[in-house]
């Protein structure tokens, strides 16, 4: 398996759980670094049922954001589901804001976010 | 459009220059929130504050000033008890912002871009630009302190 800088990737079953190095996903090349790390988990890696766990972020930008929808769309495009979890208020609201709570699934918690892909 | 003129008693200022790098501005939105934080600003209101200047200094430094190393950007903050304006200048071209389309419109929300402005306009008091569209004033009206969460609320 491959090394990852921005990400912690544990199976749960036949679903990868990822959870983030970064408190506050921000800074323009990270968040290019942890796009790559996150694509490479569904195109090199062929991980169709993801779970990102969001318990360590306290902070995120559009520009993740956009890393998030990209990433939606390649796990869609080979048949698989992406659920995102554990995701506090204060960022929750940006999801809902932009209208991204209609685009993605978003659970409270892990295993909420496990049963539902 | 200018913002209106207020009366508050500035206690905290600043002016920065940056260049236009990938996170050039984190150095000064930590100064600006650890203002904030040494002030008790409310959490709330301190993240609100951070996201929108977040993405008022990437619009300036990625589509204002497209990464030009010759080009600069402005910052000017001003914070008093109860208020914090800050204005952000790019040396671009300057753009609408009515041209910018809804994010959250159906045919838009798989566009991995675009929502900057509209995230700033969420959680500021009050999103002004220039007439030219190469500067953005963001104000935030400090919230009252929340009751704690066993005090029942008044009817």
């Amino acid at each position: 398996m491959a090394t990852y800088r921005r990400l912690v990737i544990n199976e749960v079953g036949d679903v990868t759980v990822v959870h983030f190095r970064d408190q506050k996903i921000i800074e323009d090349l990270r968040i290019q670094e942890l796009g790559q790390e996150l694509f490479q988990l569904v195109e090199s890696e062929n991980r169709k049922k993801l779970v990102l766990n969001f318990s360590s972020v306290d902070f995120l930008s559009s520009a993740a954001l956009g890393v998030l929808i990209k990433l939606d769309k390649k796990v869609k495009a080979k048949q698989g589901r992406l659920a995102l979890c554990c995701i506090r208020p204060e960022i929750f609201e940006v999801f809902k804001i932009t209208n991204l709570n209609r685009v993605f699934i978003i659970k409270s918690d892990e295993s909420d976010a496990l049963a539902a892909i | 459009m200018r913002l209106a003129m207020s009366d508050e008693t500035w206690v905290w200022q600043c002016e920065r220059v940056i260049p236009s790098q990938a996170g050039a501005g984190q150095c000064v939105e930590d100064e600006i929130v650890r203002e904030l934080e040494r002030l008790q600003w409310p959490p709330r209101d301190v993240f609100s504050i951070r996201l929108a200047l977040e993405e008022a200094l990437v619009n300036a430094i990625k589509h204002g000033n497209h990464f030009d190393a010759t080009k600069h950007v402005r910052i000017q903050c001003y914070l008093s008890p109860t208020l914090l304006r800050i204005s952000i200048a790019d040396e671009g071209e300057g753009f609408n912002p009515a041209d910018i389309p809804d994010p959250t419109d159906p045919a838009n929300l798989d566009r991995p871009s675009g929502r900057g402005i509209m995230l700033m306009r969420s959680f500021m008091s009050r999103v002004e630009f220039n007439e030219r569209g190469n500067q953005v004033t963001l104000e935030k009206g400090r919230s009252p302190p929340e009751p704690p969460p066993d005090t029942p609320a008044r009817t």
